[in-house]
Parts: structure tokens; sequence; C-alpha cells
């Protein structure tokens, strides 16, 4: 018998461990953004480009299948956007994203969205070395979300409920659904925002300047 | 499912460790509360393993029970989930055990 006692995910960890430093070196601020399909990922995004390009450079690594228009969507709205297919994959996994950030280039204190695979399970197993996870649960879905994936809000740093415009035609409720991101994750942080209306996209913007000023130092 | 790419990633390990000679048993340590499932995994196993050294290899996985310690009262206990609080309250909870998602060992044919 020969002992092993190796890690199954150790290659995707070192790699992402290779990108972490790649980012940390650059001063970029890498956020991966995962949710299920539908909860408003590539709509976020594209509202966030159009409100910031202006300030700093967005480039977006895109690798939700729901629709291969997310990518045009994305170059539309004014951000640089290399799509990477994951085939039959349900996630992304660090080697993707270097050979993304590889075509992509990104500028020396810039920031890198990720566009995850929508999908609450297995993303949360495959480190890309991103500065921080952000899970997007929209009000369409079961406020019950973050005890059913635990994994994946326990690795977020910040959640980010959307659709707020539609509270009230849904029974959805914002409280208990942070209640219970905070059950697995006491240190998450929590955002109400409509990517369609632009409600609490000030409170994202905010967030998104302190993580700036954060991996410049 | 990533457990299809979790055992690509098993067998292609324990094909290097092998360097050339055939498998006959692996053995995972798989904790409870590490998102994979053990049965997902013996399930891809003989597919992923055909044509490789670890053909007809036999998957053993010892499923790992998950294990947390307070941080508030010290208490150790076993967590059958992600966000249990301490019976004093505490949702603050060191893990012990429980996430391991690991190779433990294998073994080789015997030279004849
Ligand atoms: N009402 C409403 N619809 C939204 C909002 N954000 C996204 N959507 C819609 O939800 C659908 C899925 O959005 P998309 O951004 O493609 O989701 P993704 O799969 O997570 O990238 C689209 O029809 C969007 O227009 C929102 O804040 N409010
Ligand atoms: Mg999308
Ligand atoms: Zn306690």
């Amino acid at each position: 018998m020969i002992e092993l006692e190796a890690q199954i995910l150790a290659k995707n960890d070192a790699l992402a461990a290779k990108n972490r430093g790649w980012f940390l070196g650059r001063e970029i601020l890498a956020l991966n953004l995962v949710s299920s399909p539908g909860a408003g990922k590539t709509t976020l995004l594209e509202r966030t480009i159009r409100d910031l390009k202006n300030k700093i450079p967005i480039s977006v690594i895109e690798g939700d299948q729901a629709t291969s228009r997310d990518g045009e969507r994305i170059r539309a709205a004014g951000a640089a956007a290399v799509q990477i297919n994951t085939g039959a994959g349900c996630h992304l996994e660090a080697d993707m994203v270097e050979k993304g950030l590889a075509e992509l280039k990104p500028p020396f204190g810039s920031m890198v969205m990720i566009e995850n695979v929508g999908n609450l399970v297995c993303p949360a197993l495959f480190d890309l070395g991103e500065s921080a996870k952000v899970v997007i649960l929209s009000v369409t879905e079961g406020d019950d979300k973050p005890l059913k994936y635990p994994h994946m809000f326990k690795a977020a740093e910040i959640m980010i409920v959307n659709k707020v415009d539609l509270l009230p035609h849904v029974d959805f409720d914002v409280g208990a659904a942070i209640g219970n991101a905070m059950k697995v994750n006491p240190a998450i942080l929590a955002l109400r925002v409509s990517a369609r209306t632009g409600e609490g996209m000030d409170d994202w913007y905010d967030w998104l300047d302190h993580r700036m000023l954060q991996s410049r130092l | 499912m990533h457990e299809l790419g979790i055992t690509r990633n098993i067998v292609s390990i324990v094909e290097e460790a092998a360097k050339g000679r055939r498998v006959t048993r692996v053995t995972l340590d798989v904790g409870r509360l590490s998102g994979v499932t053990p049965e997902a995994i013996l399930f891809c196993f003989d597919i992923v393993a055909r044509g490789t050294l670890l053909d007809g290899a036999k998957l053993d996985i010892n499923s790992i029970e998950g294990r947390g310690r307070c941080r508030s009262c010290g208490e150790a206990f076993e967590t059958r989930t992600l966000f249990e609080a301490c019976g004093c309250g505490s949702r603050s909870i060191e893990r012990l055990a429980g996430e391991e998602l690991k190779i433990r060992n294998m073994e080789i044919e015997e030279a004849a």
C-alpha cells in the first residue's frame, strides 16, 4: 500500500494561487460572481460597467452558458470581455481564468469581473484566485436558498439580493434571506439592489470602491 | 455535476503516482461537509478509470463526519451542517473535520 495524502483539488488550488499573485502584483480587484441561472449577474455587470467605465477600466471573463450572448452584452456596455467555453462543465476552473487573462490583458489597477456558470454548487469548490466571491440571490428565488446551498454562501464575502423592484409581487422575505445567509456565514455583507432600476447600486459601488482601495495596499 | 471533474482529478493524480504500475485499490477521505457526494464519485469512477492504470480498481471512500469546536465555550461536537449553532447559542464554530477531499492511499498490483 502506498500512502498518498494528496489533496484532490491541489492542481486547481495551485493555479488559483498563481492567479491570485498575478492580480496582487497588478493591484487588480478580481471578483468571482456566482448565482443560480437568471439571478441577474450579466445585468448587474452591464449596469456597473455603464456607470463606472469612465472611472475605472473593467474587463470581464464570461463563463456563463445560459446564453452565449452574455459576452456581446458586456462588450455593448463598454467593457473588454472574453467568453470561455466551459463545454459540459458546470463551473469555471483556475486554468480557464489564466487563459482568459492572457487574452484580456487587464491593465494595472483595474477591475476584473468573472461571471461564473449559473450554478450554486460547483463554483464553491473551485478557487479561481479571485479577491472575493460575490453571490447574487434574486427575489424570485426562495429566501431559504442560503441554507440549501451553504457552501456558496459560506465562501462569499458579499451577497447581493437582486430584483428588489419585484418585491411587491413575490413572496420573498429579504430579512429572512439575509438571516439565513448569516447563519452560514456570520461575516457576510448583504446589499439590496435592482440591477434593472438602479436602486441600491450606489451601495454596491461604495463596496467596490472600498475593495479597490484594499487591493492597492 | 462537479463529481465528474473531481473524479478525473482523482484518476490523474493516482495515475501519475503509479508510474506505470497497475492500481488495484484507491482509498479516499471525503468529508460529509465537503460538498461532494461519495455515491456520485463511485458512479463516475469506473467510467473515468476505463483504459487507464486504474481500470478495474476498487474505490473505497471513508466518509468523515463533520466536527466543530465552539470558539465561545470550547465545546467540541458533531456538526451535520455548515451552519449548526453550539448548545450555548454561539454560531462561531471552528471546523475540526468534515471538509476533507483527499486521496489517502493506493494499492499496486504485485509484480509477477
Ligand atoms: N425585474 C428585474 N429583472 C432583472 C433584474 N436583473 C436582471 N433581471 C432580468 O433577469 C433575467 C436574467 O438576467 P441575467 O442578467 O441574464 O442573469 P444571469 O443568468 O445571472 O446572467 C433577464 O431577463 C434580466 O432582464 C432586476 O433587478 N429586476
Ligand atoms: Mg449571465
Ligand atoms: Zn458554545
